[in-house]
């Protein structure tokens, strides 16, 4: 990721962050310390921390978190450093000198001990019934240093009210540890800015603007703060017993959607290295599990691709050939729940730019309550649709009033891919060793365009393919239809693809620079949205943003822990799938093509698919009163 | 809460922000100020000043949670803060903290119903050779006794 000029360290951190030299070779630029008897060489102002995890030398670490700047704050992985009066936390030293670090000393062991001690006396610690049992850092520090009593006290009664008042994210402060990562998460990595400490010493807990219930401020549920939550103080809103009563009710048709990105991340709750995907495998469990059918959102993403490609085009007509000032240029995706209430709530003045489009959960939700249960000849009363995300936004989104569209909610239960692995663990199934099957009809499986709806710049790359093809009647001039420019982990990407020899219908886009921009994050959305502001982006025409850090695969919803290198992974699963369908582009989808036929007989953005598959927009504005 | 107050009061912060300037540093100085003319800091103008110096007014609020001189909620046009700190205290501080209630009617912590004067606890007050201290706003009386801690108090409008 790109590393922001405004990344907040503390003040009281700031005089101990040194710049790495760029050139190591130069007289100063490597430090020789001793590590507990081993002699190491490493460049100037690496911390303690990162030379010991380069040396294979384990630091226990609680408030430190790959994704988020230093704050030094949980004391647990203080070491002992020659010379100096007390121990150091190695997360917040840089070297700078020649020093000699002991990391296993009595007077180390016995430090963190007591420290982790006193991280007990205030945590409520139910483990048993609490959702992160045995994936909590807390219990996992406990174990390894031997807290086999609690010196210091333990609460034995919850003292703060559980808050659900929102539909997406619980926080329970009695489990908190003030490690204060979900402040950094919502300051610095999302810039929503939803949580901070409040009130001081003992009376100091994380909470909302005049601790507001988290329904009513200005959290735009994209559940990061959850990922990176170490205890189990922030979870996501748990459906999964209302599923079970659906799924046993031999009433019920209980239709599963599942999304790409949760099928590249589910193996990490079952103890598989990040980066293999299990759609095969998850389809088989879902069935056994009691899915009476199980589809794939990749179908109307597909749709989704299909219909926002076609509104991009009638924009861009309005605006070339009618030259129709009040067309919105560039037009936003509007996929990412959590990217939409951000800009409902931070730039309500501009969601005119956003495609009306509704994400491809939704769609599929208003599509499943009709067309299919006209096919099927089910009524819709009874089916319950459910939808396997990676996501807790989708939470939030699916009971958004509005989307009711096909008489019905549209989508009865988001679930998340944590949720969802431990479902299939209830049900006494092991994920990795079950047989492949496919996705059932009448959405079968979809394109390679949807799949990779799951990466940072996906959509844009399913949106390319499609809309170069329909302009040109030519493929991508990309090889392997590979997309370069909107690949990979920048904050915020930029690049154009020419559009020569239009076909007839598309004569007025002729020689026009399609300009686009990808960003994920909503730290790199706000700062898109103040290039919009500043007119920067008045000659670009589509602008892709995702919510979360990495896209969907990094979503507020997948498997604890994430860190970049686990993003990467995850996206690689996701192209190397990609790569080996058949069908690679939306447009060619024989099932999308057969739904415009037999159903949305108007084609996109047409009349029906505006009323099912296309939403509208509230201003929420930030201001809480 | 009327508009033409709510505007008159974001004027008034943009004029501080004029003056202090965005830097995060400056926002002490603008709630003190905001703090000093209307006694409190709303819900409003946490919100202002957030808006104006691009942070997030949960940030303003932790800070105004944070310092003890600092209000989120209206308090009395007076505030008086006895110092509880173990100097104060062996001198007779207990005494003054009787008089005092038993004079205004009220506990510590609360506010007068005229809203005249509100009581609060302080930490020391560095006056530890001249104990008992009292800070009546910015002010601060020593060497106190009931009775002229009595007197200090009627004489404050």
């Amino acid at each position: 990721m790109v590393k922001r000029e405004n990344e907040r360290i503390p003040v009281s951190q700031q005089a101990h962050i040194v710049d790495k030299p760029k050139d190591l070779t130069t007289i100063g630029g490597t430090i020789s310390v001793q590590i507990n008897e081993k002699k190491i060489t490493v460049p100037l102002g690496t911390t303690i921390l990162e030379a010991c995890q380069l040396n294979q030398i384990h630091i226990p670490t609680l408030c430190h978190h790959p994704d988020l700047c230093i704050a030094g704050v949980c004391r647990v992985c203080v070491v002992d450093v020659e010379g100096m009066r007390t121990l150091q936390t190695a997360c917040s030293f840089p070297i700078t000198s020649p020093i000699k670090i002991s990391t296993s000393t009595q007077m180390v062991r016995k430090a963190r001990r007591h420290i982790i001690d006193l991280l007990l006396s205030e945590h409520y610690g139910e483990c048993y019934s609490c959702f992160r049992n045995g994936n909590c850092e807390l219990q996992n520090l406990a174990k390894e240093y031997g807290v086999d009593n609690y010196t210091f006290g333990h609460v034995e009664t919850p003292r703060y009210e559980v808050d659900n008042s929102s539909a997406a994210v619980i926080r329970d402060m009695n489990k908190c540890v003030l490690c204060k990562r979900c402040v950094r998460t919502c300051i610095d990595l999302q810039e929503v800015g939803v949580l901070e400490a409040i009130n001081r010493g003992h009376e100091t807990h994380v909470g909302t603007f005049l601790d507001k219930p988290l329904a009513d401020v200005v959290c735009i549920n994209c559940g990061q703060c959850i990922n990176r939550c170490p205890t189990a103080a922030l979870r996501a809103n748990d459906p999964s017993d209302e599923i079970w009563a659906a799924i046993d009710d031999p009433k019920k048709h209980v239709v599963i959607q599942t999304a790409p990105s949760p099928r590249a991340a589910i193996g990490e709750e079952f103890g598989i290295e990040p980066g293999k995907s299990f759609t095969g495998e998850l389809n088989t469990a879902l069935r056994r599990i009691g899915f009476d059918r199980v589809f794939d959102t990749n179908f109307t993403a597909d749709l989704t691709i299909m219909e926002e490609g076609t509104e991009l085009l009638t924009r861009l007509k309005k605006a070339l050939v009618d030259k129709d000032q009040s067309v919105k240029l560039p037009q936003f995706t509007s996929c990412s729940p959590g990217w939409v209430k951000y800009i409902e709530h931070f730039y309500p003045e501009f969601l005119d730019y956003l495609s009306s489009a509704k994400s491809p959960q939704q769609m599929f939700g208003a599509l499943i309550k009709t067309f299919y249960a006209q096919e099927a000849k089910i009524d819709p009363v009874d089916i319950i649709t459910v939808a396997l995300m990676p996501c807790a936004a989708k939470k939030f989104e699916c009971n958004r009033p509005e989307m009711v569209d096909s008489g019905f909610k549209d989508v009865d239960y988001g679930l998340t891919t944590r949720e969802m692995a431990k479902m299939i663990r209830e049900a006494g199934i092991f994920l990795p060793e079950m047989p492949k099957s496919q996705f059932d009809d009448p959405f079968g499986d979809a394109s390679g365009a949807g799949l990779i709806f799951g990466a940072t710049g996906g959509v844009m790359e399913a949106a390319l393919r499609t809309a170069y093809e329909l302009v040109t009647g030519r493929e991508v001039p990309f090889k392997n239809l590979i997309i370069e420019p909107c690949r990979g982990f920048e904050g915020v990407k930029q690049a154009s693809v020419k559009l020569e020899n239009c076909v007839e219908q598309y004569k007025f886009l002729e020689g026009v620079d399609l300009k686009f921009v990808v960003a994920h994050g909503t730290a790199n959305a706000k700062i898109v949205m103040e290039m919009l502001k500043k007119g920067e982006l008045n000659d670009v025409h589509f602008v892709e943003i995702m919510a979360c850090p990495g896209g969907c695969l990094g979503g507020g919803g997948q498997p604890i822990p994430t860190s970049a290198e686990i993003r990467a992974k995850r996206a690689e699963a996701i192209y190397e799938e990609e790569a080996s369908l058949p069908i690679r582009k939306s447009h060619e989808n024989p099932h999308v093509n057969y739904i415009y036929e037999k159903f949305l007989t108007d084609g996109p953005c047409g009349k029906l698919s505006h009323k099912l598959l296309h939403t509208h927009y509230t201003k929420r504005g930030k201001y809480i009163s | 809460m009327l508009v033409l107050e709510k505007n008159a009061l974001s004027e008034e912060i943009e004029s501080l922000v004029n003056q202090f300037g965005k830097d995060r540093s400056a926002l002490l100085q603008i709630l003190q100020a905001i703090q000093r003319k209307h006694k409190h800091i709303s819900d409003f103008a946490q919100q202002e000043v957030a808006r104006m110096m691009d942070i997030h007014p949960v940030e303003v609020n932790s800070v105004i949670s944070f310092y003890a001189f600092l209000y989120s909620v209206p308090k009395g046009r007076n505030i008086v803060r006895l110092c509880q700190t173990i100097s104060c205290d062996m001198y007779g501080k207990e005494k003054i903290e009787e008089a005092v209630q038993r004079e205004l009617g009220i506990s510590f912590g609360e506010t007068t119903k005229d809203k005249r004067i509100t009581l609060e606890y302080t930490n020391c007050l560095g006056m530890c050779d001249q104990g008992p201290a009292m800070l009546v706003n910015e002010k601060v009386y020593t060497k106190l006794d009931p009775e002229t801690a009595i007197n200090i108090l009627n004489a404050i409008k």
